[in-house]
């Protein structure tokens, strides 16, 4: 197990430093240096421009400056926000917990709604249940979110007025921020309604990005249970009597966790890049919404920062789901 | 007796079907695919005669006629069956245009995308050891990062615009196809077709692209096809955003890209767009999932 965890680590290290290598070159393959950037259009003399360049320790050769970053980042430094002069490690670390929890719940809905729309879809195969599932995944698939996500508003915000338009909370309540959670700290705020408000900012913008998981989570489970169905003790459940839900839920379905739970990790990815376009729809104050205004505003140490931290995040939860996969499955932790 | 034996032709009913009759009968028997294809052929055939399709120009604006809503609607006008947009430009005609450009992005992304994985799998699968590993860790960096995120940084150094957005697109999912091509050159490289072949004299270049890569295409038509779906959908993501094609390019991901001022008064400019850009890589999905059986019943899912 040991080994096993040891290997799983260490193949890991490379991507690190690749991630690191790609983020430090971004900045320096952008056209113009970050002291001709930070002056903008009025320009800089030459020799405060090196004395500037100086002090940000760029006048020295390229590998110096990699280390300079590399333990940089070791020690949180991720360098200094051009717009708001804050240091980025902060901003992302205010802004995360918004993204966090959209990107929860979202997963929630995909989970919730995947797993059993799969299951269904692979008991009755051949039906018309399989065929609608599959057909409505497919399309879930299919979906540009940003279109969904205005396609949602222009029905239940604008032509039902269910739900608000933009933001986390309305603005009529004042929540202190405990945890950075909205749904959280509303609950422990005795501001009456809040919590409400707060779920019904949340909910437009989890279902827009909950759906290109959804749609994985019901195909993975439908065909990992299509596989398990098939097997021998599936069919000696079902022989000594058993019915066809118990097989189902008990036998069948633990066997076909496996591969669906592996899927599930792999949507971290796709819900950090989902919440850059969700964020930006529903103006939702997250790293998505971020990420890309810091683009916009050409806050380049921002942008550098933040792609670091994002794949940190994939590389670190993709590890977990890979160490838990040899926990659940033997067979992969022996593998040579 | 041995004449006839000669010149007996065989029974059409028994004989074994081409390669490409094979695929064919697959194909059609699946009838998602076929739709899918259909629609295909619909929109590359509305892109190519977008001219004589179309009696408006995508950029024309009609000052007179701003925000007209779809033909069946009241104020609606016949000279615009979809309605126009915030500056008066006929929506139809830039849907049109527009998908002269999701497929040309499409189709660049794949080619790049095909060519460049196919030639890094090569040298990685035949070459093995050290260049192997430097490859495959690489392409472990790019697969880290997740796609839209890593087209970002790439349109932040190369700037915005809908050639620099294909070039971003296509590094992202250069892994996919070196990983296929590497590991099916690997599968086919220890067969005895290959052995035969080194062992009468084929030099590595012969081995490499005559011997081995044609056995090595059916899962990389397929990628391709799915590719082109996932291209679309990027390229629209990044026009949305305002990182790809750049106004008054007439692109469907860019003209839903102020549709957010216009959704309480104009439904016809938000829904239209987006509606082709689901339809369109929806066909393409349908497409490689008939594709993927007809070519190689055991890939399927």
């Amino acid at each position: 197990m040991f080994g096993f965890l040891l290997k799983r680590v260490s193949v890991i290290i490379p991507t690190f430093i690749g991630v690191t290598l790609l983020t430090f070159s971004l900045i320096r393959l952008i056209p113009g240096d970050p002291v001709e950037l930070m002056a903008g259009e009025r320009g800089v003399d030459p020799v405060r421009h090196a004395r500037l360049l100086a002090e940000m320790g760029l006048d020295k050769p390229l590998l110096v400056q990699y280390w300079h970053y590399l333990t940089g980042i070791f020690h949180g430094d991720l360098g200094i926000s051009v717009v708001t002069r804050e240091p980025v490690i902060r901003e992302f670390y205010t802004l995360f917990p918004a993204t966090l929890e959209l990107s929860f719940c979202a997963i929630v809905i995909a989970i919730v709604v995947g797993l059993p729309a799969g299951i269904i879809a692979a008991v009755r195969r051949g039906k018309g249940t399989d065929y609608t599932v599959m057909g409505l995944s497919l399309t879930g698939y299919s979906m540009p979110i940003f279109w969904w996500g205005l396609l949602l508003i222009l029905l239940f915000s604008v032509t039902l007025g269910w739900t608000p338009v933009s933001g986390r909370i309305s603005a009529t309540y004042w929540v202190d921020e405990v945890t950075g959670f909205m749904l959280i700290d509303t609950l422990l705020s005795d501001e009456a309604g809040a919590f409400l408000s707060a779920l019904h900012h949340l909910i437009l913008p989890s279902i827009v990005l909950a759906t290109i998981p959804l749609a994985v989570i019901a195909r993975m489970t439908r065909s990992a249970m299509l596989e398990v169905l098939l097997e021998d003790y599936v069919l000696v459940a079902r022989a000594k009597g058993l019915a066809m839900p118990l097989v189902v839920c008990v036998h069948a379905l633990r066997n076909a966790l496996i591969p669906v739970i592996t899927v599930i990790g792999l949507q971290v990815g796709v819900l950090l890049a989902g919440a850059i376009l969700t964020e930006t729809i529903f103006s939702w104050p997250g790293i998505g919404k971020w990420l890309l205004d810091s683009i916009r505003r050409r806050d380049y140490p921002s942008v550098q920062g933040g792609i670091l931290l994002v794949s940190c995040i994939v590389i670190f939860v993709n590890l977990t789901v890979d160490i838990f996969y040899g926990v659940v499955n033997p067979r992969i932790r022996h593998q040579r | 007796m041995n004449e006839q034996l000669l010149t007996a032709t065989p029974d059409d009913a028994l004989s074994a079907p081409g390669p490409w009759r094979e695929f064919w009968d697959y194909f059609s028997a699946n009838r998602g695919a076929l739709i899918g294809a259909g629609f295909i052929l619909l929109v590359l055939l509305a892109a190519l005669f977008a001219n004589l399709l179309t009696p408006h120009s995508p950029y024309e604006q009609y000052r007179d006629a701003i925000l007209t809503p779809p033909s069946w609607q009241e104020g609606g006008l016949w000279r615009f069956p979809l309605g126009t947009d915030e500056v008066g430009r006929d929506i139809l005609t830039r849907l049109i245009f527009g998908g002269r450009m999701s497929l040309f992005i499409g189709m660049m992304v794949v080619c790049l995308s095909l060519l460049l994985g196919t030639l890094i799998g090569l040298s990685a699968g035949y070459a093995r050891g050290m260049t192997d590993s430097l490859i495959m860790r690489a392409m472990d960096i790019i697969m880290a990062l997740p796609s839209l995120l890593l087209a970002l940084a790439i349109v932040t150094i190369l700037g915005p615009g809908l050639i620099n957005a294909a070039i971003a697109i296509a590094i992202t999912y250069l892994p996919h196809y070196v990983r296929i091509t590497r590991a099916s050159v690997i599968a086919e490289s220890s067969k005895d077709y290959v052995t035969a072949s080194r062992v009468s004299g084929a030099g590595v270049l012969r081995l490499v692209f005559i011997t081995i890569l044609p056995n090595c295409m059916a899962p990389l038509i397929v990628q391709a096809s799915l590719g082109f779906s996932n291209a679309i959908l990027d390229a629209a993501a990044l026009g949305f955003i305002g990182l790809g094609a750049q106004p008054p390019t007439p692109e469907w991901g860019s003209m839903l890209s102020n549709a957010l001022e216009f959704i309480q008064r104009a439904w016809w400019v938000v829904t239209f767009p987006g509606l082709m850009i689901l339809t369109t890589v929806l066909a393409f999905n349908l497409m490689g999932d008939g594709l993927r059986d007809a070519l190689d019943p055991k890939m399927k899912l």
